[in-house]
C-alpha cells in the first residue's frame, strides 16, 4: 500500500554493531582519542557519547555553536555506566544529554532540544513554518538514508554491496539537488541538516575506500559544502580524522568477521 | 495571518496510519482542507510523484501550492502555523517536547510497523512470533509513560488530544484489526489498563471523529491486498 515507508524517522547508533568486547581495549589503545571539551562544564550539562559515533557528533556541534559548555562522557560501549543505562533505560544508546535532571536521547531530538532551551544565538532551525518542516525532512532524510546506505559500503560484498553502493550514489545525489548552490543546507545559515549530515563527511574517505565512490566525483557540491563546514569551529574540533575512522572500521570489520 | 485563504489539500488514503495523522491534527485545529484520495492500488497520480519525490508516498500536504512530506513533520507544521487556532499539538517546555518526540520516534520505529506487518501477515512464523514480543514489550513502556507523562489526565498530551496521542492513536485502527486477524486481545485491560482506557478516550475524540478506520474496515483491506 502506497502509505508512507515504516521506516524509522530517527536512527540512533545501535548497540549491535559495536560488539567488540575483547578488541575494545586494543582500539582504544591504537588509536588517540581526540581532545574533548571537558573544561568545567555549565552547571548539569553532560553528554554521554562515544567518539567515533556521528550521531555523538552531531550534538558535539550543536553544544559548541550554541557555546554550551559541558561535561564529555566516553562511553565504553561493551561495558555501559550506570548513568548511561539509567538514562536511555529505553534503547541504552549513545548519545545522552543530560540537562540537570533530565535526560534527553536520540541525535536530532537533542539537537532540537538544544535549539529551543538556548534560543538566545545562532538558531539552528529557522523562524518559519515552511522552512522548519524542510529542514526537519531533510534531516529526516538524512537519517533514514546516509547512515544506512553508507554502512553498507563497509560492510557488505559483493552483490549486497553492489545493492548499497546503488543506494548510497542515489542518496548523495539527491542531497546534491537539495544543496544546489547554496552555501550551507539551510542556506545562508547553519542548521539542522547541515548539523545532520556533516559528521558523515569523515566516512567519506572509509566508503571510498572499501566501495570506491568517491563523493567527490559523484556528488561535487556536497565535497564543496563539506569543506565549507570544516572552517566553522564547532566543527572542525568535533570531526574525527578520516583516517581515524577508518582504522576504527578496520578494527571493527575484524570483529565483525567480515574479512 | 500567513495561514489565511491558503488552499489546504492533503493527498492520502483511508487506511494510512500516517494519513490518519494529519487529518487528526488538522481536524484540531478546525482547518478546512481538500481530500485527495490517492487510490491504493492504481498508479501513483502525477499529483503525489511531483509533490513527494524523494518518495513518492502519502501523506502529502499542499498548503498553498507548497508541499509538506513525512507525517510528524507536517503535524508539526499544522501545529506551528495554525497555532493561534485550535490547541497546542506539540507541548511548550522543551523537555516535554524531546519526551513527545521520543516516544513517537520509538512508536514509528518499534510498535507502529510491527503492527501493520503482523496484520498484513507478512514475514515467516519466526519473525511474526518475534514482532508479537516487540508489540508487546512496546505496549508495556508505553503503558509505564502514558502513566508518567499525562500526570493522571486523560491523554499523554494532558487534557487535550496532543502530539504523541495522535502519532500513537493513529495505528489504533491497525491495532484492533491485528486484534480481530489474530484473535488475540492486544490493549488487554488487564495488561495494559492506561492504555486500554487511553485507547478509547482517544478514539471518542472530537478530531479522530470518522478518521481512525473500524476494524473491519481494514481487515477487508487486507484480504483486498492479498489478492493482488
Amino acid at each position: 500500500m502506497p502509505a508512507q515507508s515504516p521506516l524509522p524517522s530517527i536512527k540512533a547508533w545501535p548497540l549491535s554493531r559495536f560488539h567488540f568486547i575483547k578488541h575494545y581495549v586494543t582500539i582504544l589503545s591504537l588509536l588517540e582519542t581526540k581532545d574533548r571539551r571537558t573544561m568545567g562544564g555549565q552547571k548539569g550539562v553532560k553528554l554521554l557519547d562515544f567518539w567515533v559515533s556521528p550521531f555523538g557528533q552531531r550534538v558535539r556541534i550543536a553544544l559548541a555553536e550554541k557555546g554550551v559548555e559541558y561535561d564529555y562522557q566516553e562511553e565504553n560501549l561493551a561495558a555501559k555506566s550506570e548513568l548511561l543505562l539509567k538514562s536511555n533505560p529505553v534503547n541504552k544508546q549513545i548519545p545522552v544529554l543530560i540537562h540537570g535532571s533530565r535526560s534527553v536521547c536520540e541525535s536530532l531530538i537533542i539537537v532540537q532540544y538544544i535549539d529551543e532551551v538556548w534560543s538566545d544565538k545562532n538558531p539552528i532551525l529557522p523562524s518559519d513554518p515552511y522552512s522548519r518542516a524542510q529542514s526537519r525532512f531533510w534531516a529526516d532524510f538524512v537519517d533514514k538514508k546516509v547512515y544506512v546506505s553508507g554502512s553498507k559500503l563497509w560492510k557488505l560484498k559483493g552483490e549486497e554491496q553492489e545493492e548499497g553502493k546503488k543506494e548510497f550514489v542515489e542518496t548523495i545525489k539527491t542531497l546534491e539537488a537539495e544543496l544546489g548552490d547554496k552555501k550551507y543546507f539551510g542556506g545562508e545559515y547553519f542548521g539542522l541538516v547541515d548539523i545532520a549530515m556533516v559528521p558523515f563527511t569523515a566516512w567519506f574517505y572509509t566508503y571510498e575506500a572499501y566501495s570506491g565512490i568517491s563523493v567527490e566525483k559523484e556528488a561535487p557540491k556536497v565535497a564543496a559544502w563539506a569543506k565549507r563546514c570544516k572552517e566553522r569551529e564547532s566543527v572542525a574540533r568535533t570531526l574525527p580524522d578520516p583516517e581515524k575512522v577508518y582504522d576504527f572500521v578496520g578494527l571493527f570489520r575484524k570483529t565483525l568477521g567480515v574479512e | 495571518m500567513a495561514a489565511a485563504g491558503k488552499e489546504v489539500k492533503l493527498i492520502g488514503s483511508r487506511p494510512s496510519p500516517y494519513v490518519a495523522r494529519v487529518r487528526i491534527a488538522l481536524h484540531l485545529k478546525g482547518v478546512e482542507y481538500e481530500f485527495l484520495h490517492e487510490e491504493v492500488f492504481g498508479n501513483k497520480s502525477e499529483l503525489l510523484l511531483r509533490s513527494n519525490p524523494v518518495y513518492k508516498k502519502i501523506p502529502v500536504l499542499i498548503h498553498g501550492g507548497q508541499p509538506i512530506c513525512e507525517s510528524l513533520v507536517i503535524v508539526q507544521y499544522i501545529d506551528e502555523v495554525w497555532a493561534a487556532s485550535g490547541p497546542a499539538i506539540l507541548p511548550a517546555d522543551p523537555l516535554d517536547r524531546a519526551v513527545a518526540r521520543f516516544w513517537a520516534a520509538y512508536i514509528d520505529d518499534k510498535l507502529g510497523p510491527n503492527c501493520v506487518a503482523l496484520a498484513l501477515r507478512l514475514g515467516d512464523e519466526a519473525s511474526r512470533a518475534e514482532s508479537k514480543e516487540q508489540l508487546f514489550a512496546g505496549l508495556q513502556l508505553l503503558d509505564e509513560a502514558l502513566g508518567k507523562i499525562s500526570n493522571g489526565k486523560s491523554f499523554f498530551g494532558g487534557d487535550a488530544v496532543g502530539f504523541l496521542d495522535i502519532a500513537f492513536g493513529s495505528y489504533l485502527g491497525w491495532l484492533k484489526a491485528l486484534e480481530k486477524v489474530e484473535g488475540i486481545k492486544l490493549l488487554d485491560e488487564s495488561r495494559f489498563p492506561r492504555l486500554a482506557k487511553w485507547a478509547e478516550r482517544f478514539c471518542s475524540a472530537k478530531a479522530a471523529t470518522d478518521v481512525i478506520p473500524e476494524p473491519d474496515e481494514l481487515v477487508e483491506f487486507v484480504k483486498l491486498l492479498a489478492h493482488r
